[in-house]
């Protein structure tokens, strides 16, 4: 599998640029020039030039500094939501599809008016009454889109739970939940899997139109969408303010994007050229 | 059939119930209520003016109390009135932005419908070639930029720059002196941009679904068949498989029926469209309940018809789900 | 060929994109980020003197300005309206008693054409024009004023405003045009409050429920601009009152935009969508300096009616010991503060009166920047860095706070942020927090739930602080929430609301900003200045105290440069 999908050369860009951001987030104290707070009053909105490669912010700060970290607080955002949304989408899905029944039909009813909510307005009500603390934000994206894996999740099980296989490890006396997770749930995983990569690019970009109605991540810590809503305002001054952000964030996204069509393609065997 | 749609219909109730009971909820817990906003850091507003507010929008009351005399409202088919200081009805306020939104989301899912099935096709029956790759990224990029930005840069380079297209708004300020044919230029001209900019950025999905679906019919033993028996690539492509192809696509579109409602505030706002998305949002931030109610109740009307109207065309258009 | 192909295409489209997107920006507007920090801000000056344009054409009418605002207004009854649209939109159709002149420093009259102040500053006295009729030829008399009156104090009438006019203890009509009202006790910003009370027709109104009357989308009133239309969301219009008592507007038709991003506003300005806005500083300095801007706009610069402070909670033990507020108000580099986030487009200030007016005590000293004693003033306070972690503590606890400001206000944002550093230099730990408005105000000043805020307070022209300063208003939702009290303070308050004499008046205040200076309950921090830009094609515009806009009706397009044709 892992070959098939190094043939493609649109996953691998992916999957490179994907590890590339990774270890630009993770070695980013190392990799930042300046002190992503440190502001210089005297050389406010300059552009890219040896002394800041990414110039400075309306605040004389660096923008590289500010960027790197800020990919921190962006892949940050897209982890942990997608790791909220996928733990309940499995954890309810799981339960649906294994006991049917009542339990089924009261979680489908609740997936149901989930969904009827426009996500976005839900996201927006909660964060401009809440604090708009990154883990806030975290947590609502993650809350409102868990129910795409809980629909797959369900279908899985739903169909494994006919096979012989399970009915014989229910006879054996095994618990409910060790068959689910043993046997039932790894074979659903791999479009979870692909469900995540693709969520995880879904929430940067998620971030940065919070960002843009003034309640995503807030200054002074930087993320790539309150750069890019900085740059926004200073459009005509200082490109380098919405364009690196801006290309940051298409980057990040198309990377993900590709990374996880290209696994879907894989796994799918439905769609293999032959 | 009648049973089926009885039964759906008779689960709109409790769903509207449940939807309008957290959206109350949310609402309700939210710092701050409408009366605060018009009196805060007003050094003229006395506590008794204060008090006064409360009383004349039923806030006093317990909140099981509001949502029941909402309730008993919504019933009676009366929405109520907004609580923002021009008291407009609230069907008035949603009647006045939803046709636009509607309009506009219509036009552009029939922009993104009429390129991404093209394309969607074209990249299936040449997968993996050199032009698959690029529609692909081409596709992804559009989808991966945040949408602001690149309006913002549209309406940069577009608007004031080369000065072809107007810059935001739905009509020019001399819209009433034209001739009929030139406000319907006038119109076009200003939709170009809002349209143009939600196309790019929604067709990755559609076009990628519209890809895997007719990929999915390709790989099919009767598509086999048919090249076996002589017949042109164009005619097992176009006759055959596209019509396969397309049925899940229909049922893509009656699930964006809901979604039709629903206005992006962010290009709302750059472009100052007034239409659903700004509503609901300056809604919420002033704490206009009953409109952030209104609009709740009616999207949750329009989506379960819309699924429901899905799974019909689902159903009508797919024959091994029929019935015998 | 395969693999390189899937690579080279994705690295082609986004090196296109980047490409593209710089382009479009380095291009927008002409001088993009070369740092030009000379700003001929004397060059604004001198341009918008009279003399300048004075070579242009007669006065002439006809023509439309176009503005643009965030939000749109909700209702044109003044006295209902809480948002500042609504205000705006409604500042057109109506006018009050007196309003004060251009250079702010006293009041003229507008529908009062003179009044007298009884010698026991009890009873007020006016004397209404005669000459005044609504736009639906109804005449204006002293019975609109009193039905005003009426509708604003009776409990049912949903305003905000009511407070000044329950200070009235009884109001005489003493003929069609002539009415007097009587205070309990002198009430010296009693004469400003009837600037503010917009008259309104009675014969429309009597008897109809003001809270739900119609007349609040579809008004009749007797100011300078008449309602036109009123698309929601979209336009505001208004037509040139013919009949105007103070001679009818040249510019014959107003239309507000409703844009509610800033961006768009600033690309709509640039291309002619928009005829006036405010700019930001930024905007100011950098992006309005091109010669095509130059050609076609200008822009003014005057001081602003508001002021930027950093409140303390002064219930906080930390806060309590005056010694650590001025140590602050030494760390603190004001003018670092104007340079930074205002481009030095406005003034550090030492108190809440507004520089330029008489108010203003021109003998404070101010503190000045002195980190060094900073330091010392918290030593003597008990604060050392005992443990070398470059923070100062004292009895084992770090010096460290929050300090909150609201959502959605840049400056202020980076105001707390150039302020964070700065007591951070001197061993102070600070966090900087954003809050959303209404949460802001509900959560944590109403229920005086915060360390230090970032806030700002619009000036009024009288110089009453009593909401503000007075130990009586630190309840609930008041506006002492810093809970200052000081009894020699209580007490100047209180004779500054009672005497009329404007020398003892100015002895008050003079003395209040200097206890205030000492105490430092606010540190006080900036006046920012008001910078409009409009279309060069506008003549007739008088920079004063007051601004620009205080003689709108006399602003005019000449006929040659007109660029809408309405006809008057």
């Amino acid at each position: 599998m892992g070959r098939r999908l190094l043939r493609n050369p649109l996953a691998v860009a992916g999957g490179v640029i994907v590890l590339a951001l990774f270890a630009a987030a993770l070695l980013a104290p190392w990799l930042a020039p300046y002190d992503p707070s440190d502001f210089d009053a005297a050389h406010v909105l300059e552009g890219p030039s040896a002394l800041h490669l990414l110039g400075t912010d309306g605040l004389g700060r660096d923008v590289l500094s500010r960027m790197l970290f800020g990919a921190r607080v962006s892949l940050m955002v897209g982890f942990v939501s997608v790791g909220i949304s996928s733990l309940v989408g499995v954890t309810l899905g799981a339960v649906a599809g294994y006991f049917r029944g009542v339990v089924d039909t009261v979680l489908m009813r609740f997936v149901d008016v989930m969904l009827t909510f426009p996500t976005f307005f839900l996201i927006l009500a909660v964060i401009a009454y809440l604090d708009a603390s990154i883990w806030n934000i975290m947590l609502v994206i993650g809350l409102t889109s868990w129910m795409g894996v809980c629909r797959l999740v369900r279908a899985e099980v739903l169909s494994l739970r006919e096979r012989d296989f399970l009915v014989a490890a229910e006879a054996l006396g095994m618990k409910p939940s060790r068959v689910i997770l043993r046997h039932a749930l790894p074979n659903a995983l791999a479009p979870v899997f692909v469900a995540g990569i693709l969520g995880v690019a879904g929430a940067i970009l998620v971030e940065s139109a919070l960002s843009f109605l003034g309640i995503g991540v807030q200054p002074p810590q930087p993320s790539w969408g309150n750069i890019l809503t900085e740059g926004k305002s200073t459009l005509g001054v200082a490109w380098w303010l919405s364009v690196c952000p801006g290309m940051a964030i298409l980057i990040t996204v198309l990377g993900y994007n590709l990374l996880g069509e290209g696994l879907r393609d894989v796994l799918d065997p439905r769609l293999r050229a032959r | 059939m009648l049973s089926y749609l009885a039964k759906r219909l008779a689960g709109f109730v409790p769903l509207l119930l449940g939807i309008s009971f957290v959206s109350f909820l949310v609402m309700a817990m939210a710092p701050g209520t409408p009366v605060d906003l018009m009196t805060d850091l007003n050094p003229k507003a006395s506590p008794e003016a204060r008090e006064r507010l409360e009383k004349y929008y039923g806030l006093d009351q317990p909140l099981y109390v509001q949502y029941g005399l909402w309730l008993g409202r919504i019933v009676r088919g009366d929405l109520g009135t907004s609580f923002s200081r021009d008291r407009r009805p609230v069907l008035d306020k949603i009647a006045e932005a939803l046709p636009i939104t509607l309009f506009l989301n219509v036009l552009d899912l029939t922009l993104i419908l009429g390129l991404a099935i093209p394309i969607g096709i074209y990249s299936a029956s040449h997968q993996y070639s050199f032009a698959d790759r690029a529609t692909t990224v081409f596709v992804f990029v559009g989808f991966a930029m945040p949408s602001f930005w690149v309006a913002l840069l549209a309406m940069m380079l577009l608007g004031e720059q080369l000065g072809w297209l107007p810059i935001s708004g739905l009509r020019s300020l001399d819209y009433d002196s034209m001739s009929l044919l030139g406000q319907a230029w006038d119109r076009v001209r200003h939709l170009i941009l809002p349209v143009g900019i939600a196309a790019l950025t929604g067709l990755a999905g559609l076009s990628r679904y519209m890809r895997s679906s007719m990929l999915e019919v390709l790989r099919q033993d009767y598509i086999q068949t048919a090249r076996a028996k002589g017949l042109s690539e164009r005619a097992v492509v176009y006759r055959h498989a596209l019509r396969n192809a397309l049925l899940p696509v229909v049922t893509i579109l009656g699930l964006s029926i809901p979604g039709l409602i629903g206005g992006s505030v962010i290009a709302e706002t750059i472009f100052a469209i007034p239409g659903m998305g700004r509503l609901f949002y300056t809604s919420v931030l002033m704490r206009d309940y009953p409109v952030v109610m209104g609009i709740t109740l009616i999207g949750a009307v329009l989506t379960l018809f819309g699924n429901l109207l899905a799974d019909l065309m689902y159903v009508a258009v797919d024959p091994r789900l029929r019935k015998r | 060929m395969r693999s390189g192909s899937g690579l080279a295409a994705v690295a082609l489209a986004l090196a296109t994109c980047a490409a593209a997107s710089s382009l479009v920006l380095l291009n927008g507007c002409g001088d993009a980020g070369r740092g030009r920090q000379a700003e001929p801000a004397q060059r604004a000056a001198s341009e918008s003197s009279p003399k300048a344009h004075e070579a242009e054409a007669t006065p002439a009418y006809g023509d439309a300005i176009v503005f643009g605002t965030i939000g749109d207004g909700s209702t044109l009854i003044p006295m209902l309206a809480s948002d500042s649209s609504s205000h705006e939109y409604a500042g057109y159709l109506f006018d009050g008693l007196l309003e004060y002149d251009k250079t702010l420093s006293h009041l003229e009259p507008r529908l009062a054409q003179s009044w007298e102040v009884s010698p026991d500053g009890l009873k007020i006295t006016f004397h209404l024009r005669r000459d005044v009729h609504w736009t639906d030829g109804q005449p204006f008399t002293a019975r609109d004023v009193q039905f005003a009156f009426d509708t604003i104090r009776d409990p049912k009438t949903m305003t905000a405003y009511a407070e000044d006019y329950k200070q009235v203890q009884s109001f005489e009509l003493l003929g069609d045009h002539d009415f007097s009202v009587t205070y309990e006790k002198p009430f010296a910003p009693a004469l400003a409050s009837w600037n503010s009370l917009m008259v309104l027709p009675r014969h429309l109104l009597e008897g109809k429920d003001i809270n739900e009357t119609d007349f609040s989308q579809h008004p009749v009133g007797l100011g300078s601009h008449v309602f036109e239309s009123w698309e929601r969301n979209t336009r505001f219009t208004l037509r040139a009152n013919p009949d105007y008592y103070r001679g009818r507007a040249h510019v014959e038709q107003v239309v507000y935009r409703v844009i509610p991003d800033e961006s768009t506003q600033f690309l709509e300005l640039k291309s002619g969508g928009l005829d006036m806005m405010g700019l930001t500083p930024l905007q100011f300095r950098r992006q309005t300096s091109s010669a095509a801007f130059d050609r076609d706009f200008r822009k003014y610069r005057y001081v602003s009616n508001s002021y930027t402070y950093m409140g303390y909670n002064l219930d906080n033990p930390l806060f309590q010991d005056v010694r650590v507020r001025r140590a602050f108000t030494y760390a603190i580099n004001k003018q670092e503060i104007v340079d930074v986030v205002l481009f030095g487009l406005g003034q550090a200030t030492e108190g809440p009166y507004r520089p330029g007016t008489a108010w203003l005590n021109k003998n404070l000293k101010p503190y000045g920047f002195d980190p060094a004693k900073a330091r010392a003033l918290l030593a003597e306070a008990g604060w050392r860095d005992s443990d070398g972690d470059g923070i100062l503590d004292k009895d084992g606890k770090p010096f460290s706070f929050k300090i909150l400001t609201n959502q959605g206000n840049d400056q202020r944002l980076k105001t707390a942020t150039v302020i964070q550093k700065r007591l951070r230099d001197i061993g102070i730990d600070v966090a900087v927090r954003v809050v959303e408005w209404s949460a802001f105000i509900n959560d944590f000043i109403d229920k005086r739930r915060f360390d230090v805020i970032v806030l700002g307070w619009s000036l009024s022209l009288d110089p009453d602080q009593y909401d503000i300063w007075h130990s009586s208003k630190t309840g609930y939702k008041q506006f002492n929430f810093v809970g200052f009290k000081n009894a020699e303070v209580d007490e100047l308050l209180e004779k500054g609301r009672r005497t009329f004499d404007e020398a003892e008046r100015r002895r008050i205040y003079d003395r209040l900003q200097e206890i205030l200076v000492d105490e430092q309950p606010y540190t006080f921090l900036y006046v920012p200045d008001s910078l409009p830009i409009v279309a060069s094609r506008f003549h007739g515009i008088e920079e004063a105290p007051a601004g620009i806009s205080w003689n709108f009706p006399q602003w005019y397009v000449p006929k040659a440069s007109q660029k809408y044709s309405i006809t008057p």
